[in-house]
């Protein structure tokens, strides 16, 4: 039985490359999605050699919403599965004076993956099947001084996922939401991150696998990550805001 | 948008043998060719495969350029077998990819955890060197990115590709490389096993018979009458009509057993050591002579054992590896091979295997009989090995770069003449600034 294409919108990004192996290993035929889709040639070449699956690239950008529209829309055949792997960190201390710098990061991390998983819900709805991944940050559970743009924005794709979730429940579609933690990669290169709580993008590769297997809603890469962010969560906010974390 | 820059992280490295032990590197991961571009002739590198090299070739204080990122397969020709990859390639991935459609390295090292840019840097040789040649061999060109940050595509009988493949990656960094496999109608290997009783009877065997592969184990502790007794395994590719009904035609990698932890001291100490090789040269004896074995067991068996360098303990192990010439092979191997027995330290593994004749201005095989031993690091080991160096100098040997982690320059110097033209063309093309690795600094390359 010929297995579910799986699309991966962001196909440049390190997780999203690491998605795209894994199931190709498993036989999935693959769509990687990005800007200058020519660039991904390489990495086309590898996923068919290794894994023996058909690989095409398209070209996205996820910040021209009249163009996601028509790209999704024109998807023939729909994917069985489609895995949102865009993200821009940014630099926090740039975006609170740099209004376009900003935008950037709130479109490139929310606008962007919403309006995409948004057109994708309507075509899996209206089939009456699909999965939706969504690739979040555990940035967005509460927002902090060293981060809060890109995490309010992760938290309006973690909202929005969740939205579509309870909206497509009745209807046959999936819809996961990964919180993947720190990870290794370019997005975080030269930082010193804590070994364990740094995730390899092997590793979400590997979570977003088992949660479609699973049927899961929510989940985080590494479990620590989930006590942490409930710890987190219930610091009261007058104490919250005098935090460094 | 612009490209953020490449930033060094900084991560615990050392070479497998654990000489000299893990420290703190700077350590960039390009993810390909641009990237690099930005790294190159800004202060000194080396590239690093997958950390296989026994000792300090893959490591560089100011910057280790981690070159998994660069890791794709482009194409493969099924028809005259020829894959195009990048550098940073695994083996046992290639392996994995292309096995199944019958296709097999035609130069394997003794473990598939290796990179092909760390193949190519070593100019890797397998057990069939006596009739195929090393990994030079199989390469149809190579992609180098010089100190300038251009990329040259070479091919044999160009000097820089002549220069590079054996240059241990200080002519520049190894982006991608054309080589050639070899068809195979299966994945299983015919091995047929002798038990040879002295060094003698090892290096007839080994003469004796042209199998494709070929190799000896020695009982590194025997001595006197005994000495240099082993095991020789021989094996050649089985046919398809070699396979029992049933029989998986390509079976796949398994994963073995992992090493979790250090070993203490007395794990290869000698008493347990010589209990061991007793047990394997009586199995050795018993073996039915001629067995399939798969291409994993056969080619990779320690591969079997994840993290098996941990058997060592924390001051880790040395690996001595030189090549005697014909003439003076028989002498000088019993004079190492007593060395070693007489040192207390056993070597944990001795290895004795022909090579073909040499090629390339500075790679490590020649013609004769080439001698590898697992040493544990220990207080008289660093003595034992100045010994060992001495003998095979004596006997016009020389030594094997990618298992050093401890030569000193004036040894190699006088074990390889090639050593100072190699210096004088890296004097010459100014590549002395930008590609160094601690080994090249040890031995003023």
């Amino acid at each position: 039985m010929s297995k579910a294409a799986v699309l991966v919108l962001g196909g440049r990004s390190d997780i999203g490359l690491a998605i795209a192996h894994r199931f190709a290993a498993a036989g999935h035929p693959i769509l990687l999605a990005a800007r200058r889709p020519e660039r991904l040639a390489d990495d086309a070449a590898d996923l068919r050699l290794r894994h023996a699956v058909a690989v095409s690239l398209m070209d996205w950008d996820a910040l021209d919403p009249v163009a996601t529209e028509a790209m999704i829309a024109a998807l023939d055949p729909l994917p069985g599965i489609a895995v949102c792997a865009v993200g821009l960190l940014g630099d926090q201390a740039q975006a609170e004076h740099d209004g376009a710098a900003a935008a950037l990061v709130i479109r490139t991390n929310f606008e962007g993956p919403a309006l995409a998983m948004g057109w994708l819900a309507n075509r899996f709805e209206a089939r009456g099947s699909g999965v939706l991944v969504g690739i979040s940050s555990v940035a967005g559970e509460r927002g902090r001084a060293d981060n809060y743009v890109y995490g309010a924005a992760k938290a309006g794709f973690t909202a929005f996922l969740s939205g579509l979730r309870n909206r497509l429940a009745r209807r046959g579609v999936q819809v996961v939401t990964v919180l993947p933690g720190f990870v290794q990669t370019r997005m975080v290169e030269g930082r010193a991150l804590p070994p364990r709580l740094t995730a390899t993008p092997q590793e979400v590769a590997a979570a977003v696998d088992r949660a479609v297997a699973r049927g899961r809603d929510v989940v985080y890469v590494r479990p620590v990550w989930r006590v942490i962010m409930l710890v987190i969560r219930l610091i009261p906010e007058r104490l919250f805001k005098r935090m460094r974390l | 948008m612009t490209v953020p820059p490449l930033r060094d992280a900084r991560a615990r490295l050392s070479g497998w043998g654990g000489v000299p032990q893990a420290a703190e590197y700077p350590v960039a991961a390009p993810r390909d060719a641009e990237d690099l571009r930005r790294l190159v002739g800004r202060g000194d590198m080396i590239a690093r495969g997958n950390g296989r090299s026994y000792g300090d070739p893959a490591l560089n204080r100011h910057r280790t350029v981690q070159m998994s990122g660069l890791g794709r397969m482009l194409a493969f020709d099924a028809g005259n077998g020829v894959i195009e990859a990048e550098a940073g390639v695994m083996l046992g991935d290639l392996i994995a990819a292309l096995l199944p459609r019958g296709w097999f390295p035609a130069v394997t090292p003794g473990t598939r955890f290796v990179t092909l840019g760390g193949m190519i840097a070593a100019d890797v040789h397998g057990k069939n060197h006596h009739r195929d040649g090393g990994m030079r061999e199989t390469l149809r060109w190579i992609d180098v990115m010089g100190a300038q940050g251009t990329v040259r595509r070479t091919s044999p009988g160009e000097a820089l590709f002549e220069w590079t493949v054996g240059g241990m990656g200080l002519t520049g960094v190894i982006l991608r490389a054309g080589l050639r496999l070899r068809p195979v109608e299966t994945g299983w290997m015919r091995q047929t096993t002798v038990a040879a009783p002295d060094l003698h009877a090892v290096i007839a065997a080994l003469e004796t018979d042209d199998a494709p592969y070929s190799v000896a184990w020695i009982d590194s502790l025997a001595a006197g009458a005994d000495l240099g007794r082993g095991l020789v395994h021989l094996g050649a590719h089985a046919r398809l009509r070699d396979l029992a009904p049933g029989m998986d035609r390509f079976p796949r990698a398994r994963t073995g057993l992992s090493v979790p932890v250090m070993a203490p001291s007395w794990v290869l100490g000698r008493p347990l050591v010589r209990a061991f090789n007793r047990q394997i040269y009586r199995r050795g004896l018993a073996a039915p002579v001629s067995a399939l074995r798969d291409w994993e067991s056969y080619f990779y068996p320690l591969d079997r054992i994840g993290q098996w360098n941990r058997l060592y303990g924390r001051r880790g192990f040395v690996q001595f590896q030189c090549v005697l010439p014909e003439a003076a092979a028989v002498k000088g191997l019993t004079a190492l091979l007593g060395a070693s027995a007489a040192g207390g330290h056993p070597s944990s593994l001795a290895v004795l295997k022909k090579l073909g004749p040499e090629a390339g201005p500075f790679s490590f095989p020649m013609a004769g009989w080439t001698l590898a031993l697992d040493l544990a690091m220990r207080d008289g080991t660093p003595a034992l090995m100045d010994r060992l160096d001495a003998i095979a100098i004596d006997h016009g040997g020389r030594f094997y770069l990618a298992k050093d982690a401890r030569l000193r320059a004036g040894t190699l110097t006088r074990s390889d003449p090639r050593a100072e033209a190699f210096r004088a063309m890296r004097q010459d093309q100014g590549l002395r600034a930008a590609f160094r690795s601690l080994q090249s600094e040890r031995l003023e390359l």
